[in-house]
């Protein structure tokens, strides 16, 4: 068996979710080769040649893929991953958008979110936002698979010594053209990875208030999130927001703050290691997933909380 | 223009599901069904297309079983203007669903094709993608801004860290994301002129469709259950079970 790894960088980085995705890999088991695709990747590729388990990195340096558009980028890799009996890419917003693409053009089913590898063609996969777990078989013969990185430990970074190889295809479909991006800034650990994850609801009444809790997670060197309804309440932008259907994290430690605990959110947190809620009604839901739970207003247990750590 | 929407029944969201005793599935008997929401987003989309003036006609299609004529009638409530359900038992999967809608699409020629970007139930998130792969089209995935000018689609998508801005030639493939529109309610006016409206039926093998699954559900299974914990009384005690118990801090 050989596994093609599509790998998620940033041009001079790989991030996090791409270890994860090399980690699923190990588990199916073959040789493993990594798919560096973009423009101006080399840092991104030499990144990828020293990860552990890593046999070959293929990198396709084209402006075609620059902005990993979905038409040009699926093209590719539905031709390199003809060879192959997996391909696999993190279940990140960018693999979400190119994979189904590759296995369409290769007439075969894709399996989203994996979350646990069974044998070489069954895997786990979460359905009904969590509420249920599938175990499915593939009979397809490439198997095309979008990894949920909270599900797999992450492969070691460094160890490898893998052969680096240039791809000359470039495909660009025509069909689309990148026009912008805005990007959130911060200096904070990225909340898919980050190993503390402080998060507001709409408990915490406005926007403004969440200066608290960027406080708090500046000390705890922690990633700051939100519920859908702080986001849809217009407290903070939705790349903050944790649950079915904004990020799903599994860090460490997860302070819920001023957080209900509707269904939709615990299914993005409920795989932390460690859960604290601080909630004023002690009958929310949140409680119920807490380890520990503390019954009060989050104005003044959030502040003394930052004071004794 | 013509605007093609996708919809797909499923379990309300309002529901709690449970999984079968025997591990088979989860349990439809008698649970309400609903409109899948991210579809529901997709059809106000197009009606507000249609509205600005830019869509003449909208066409809604599912595939699914008989009873997905109630979204279609759903659907045709909001403001689309004919159906087709193209019925089986069969529980479709994704490249399925993907290779009719392209034969939907090669017959109807519509412009636009507006999906939502997942089903609740399966959660594959797959659809829009494939469709889009098979047609050769671009595609806007999770749009939560669509602007149609000039023969070009610029969608905004909601991506891992931000927002990206893409421009599409027609015709071109929309997955909607949750913050695309809020969705209007029918009138009850439009629910009674919606039943007037066409509804075409066909089959899977209508479009030369025949194997509808390739991936088998060898068993479905509660997820793992988190105990609740203790509630501590201070902000001391907690700190001091983070640092000495749970070791994370």
């Amino acid at each position: 068996m050989s596994i093609l790894v599509y790998a998620e960088h940033d041009s001079v980085s790989l991030k996090g979710a791409t270890l994860n995705t090399i980690a699923a890999a190990k588990a199916i088991g073959g040789d493993i080769h990594v798919l560096v695709a973009g423009q101006g990747v080399q840092g991104a590729a030499d990144a990828a040649a020293k990860i552990e388990g890593v046999a070959k990195v293929l990198v396709a340096d084209n402006a075609a893929y620059a902005h990993q558009l979905a038409e040009n980028v699926s093209a590719l890799v539905a031709e390199l991953g003809k060879s192959y009996s997996h391909i696999l890419a993190p279940a990140t917003t960018n693999g979400k958008n190119f994979l189904p693409r590759v296995a369409a053009l290769l007439d075969v089913n894709q399996i989203s979110e994996i979350t646990k590898v069974v044998s070489p063609d069954t895997f786990e996969r979460p359905i009904y936002a969590g509420n249920a777990i599938a175990t499915v078989q593939s009979t397809d013969a490439i198997k095309v698979l979008t990894v949920r990185p909270t599900g797999f430990d992450a492969a070691a970074a460094t160890g490898g010594s893998a052969a680096v190889e240039a791809v000359a295809v470039a495909k660009d479909a025509g069909t689309s053209k990148f026009v912008g991006e805005e990007l959130a800034k911060s200096d904070r650990p990225e909340l898919a990875g980050a190993k503390i994850v402080v998060s507001g609801g709409r408990g915490m009444g406005n926007g403004d208030n969440f200066k608290i809790l960027y406080s708090l997670a500046d000390k705890l060197g922690a990633a700051v999130g939100a519920s859908r309804a702080a986001v849809d309440a217009g407290f903070v932008p939705n790349d903050m927001q944790v649950g079915q259907t904004g990020k799903v994290v599994a860090p460490q430690l997860y302070v819920a703050v001023g957080i209900s605990g509707a269904i939709q959110h615990l299914a993005g947190m409920k795989d932390s290691k460690v859960i604290v809620a601080i909630n004023k009604d002690a009958e929310a839901p949140i409680f119920s997933v807490a380890d520990y739970g503390i019954v009060g207003d989050l104005f003044d247990i959030v502040p003394q909380l930052e004071k004794l750590i | 223009m013509k605007a093609l929407v996708a919809v797909k029944r499923v379990v309300d969201y309002n529901v709690k599901v449970r999984v079968k005793a025997d591990k088979t599935g989860v349990e439809l008997a008698n649970v309400k069904m609903a409109l899948n929401p991210f579809d529901e987003i997709a059809v106000e989309e197009a009606v507000r297309l249609k509205e600005k003036g830019i869509v003449t006609e909208i066409i809604v299609a599912t595939v699914g079983p008989a009873t997905a004529q109630e979204q279609l009638r759903t659907a045709l409530a909001l403001g689309a203007d004919r159906a087709i359900l193209v019925q089986t038992d069969e529980d479709a999967q994704p490249l399925a669903i993907a290779k009719i809608l392209k034969g939907i699409v090669d017959a109807e020629k519509p412009d636009l094709i507006i999906l939502g970007k997942q089903a609740i139930d399966g959660d594959n998130n797959q659809t829009g993608q494939m469709l889009a792969a098979l047609g050769g089209f671009g595609q806007g995935t999770f749009a939560s801004i669509v602007k149609i000018e000039g023969g070009k689609a610029q969608v905004t998508r909601e991506i891992d860290g931000g927002l990206q801005t893409v421009e599409l030639t027609l015709p071109a493939v929309v997955t909607t994301d949750l913050r695309l529109n809020e969705p209007r309610y029918a009138s009850l006016p439009n629910i009674m002129k919606a039943k007037k409206k066409p509804l075409d039926t066909k089959t899977p093998g209508d479009f030369g469709v025949s194997a509808l699954t390739s991936v088998k559900t060898l068993k479905v299974e509660p997820p793992a259950e988190r105990k609740a914990g203790i509630v501590v009384k201070t902000v001391e005690e907690l700190v001091e079970k983070l640092k000495n118990e749970a070791k994370v801090i």
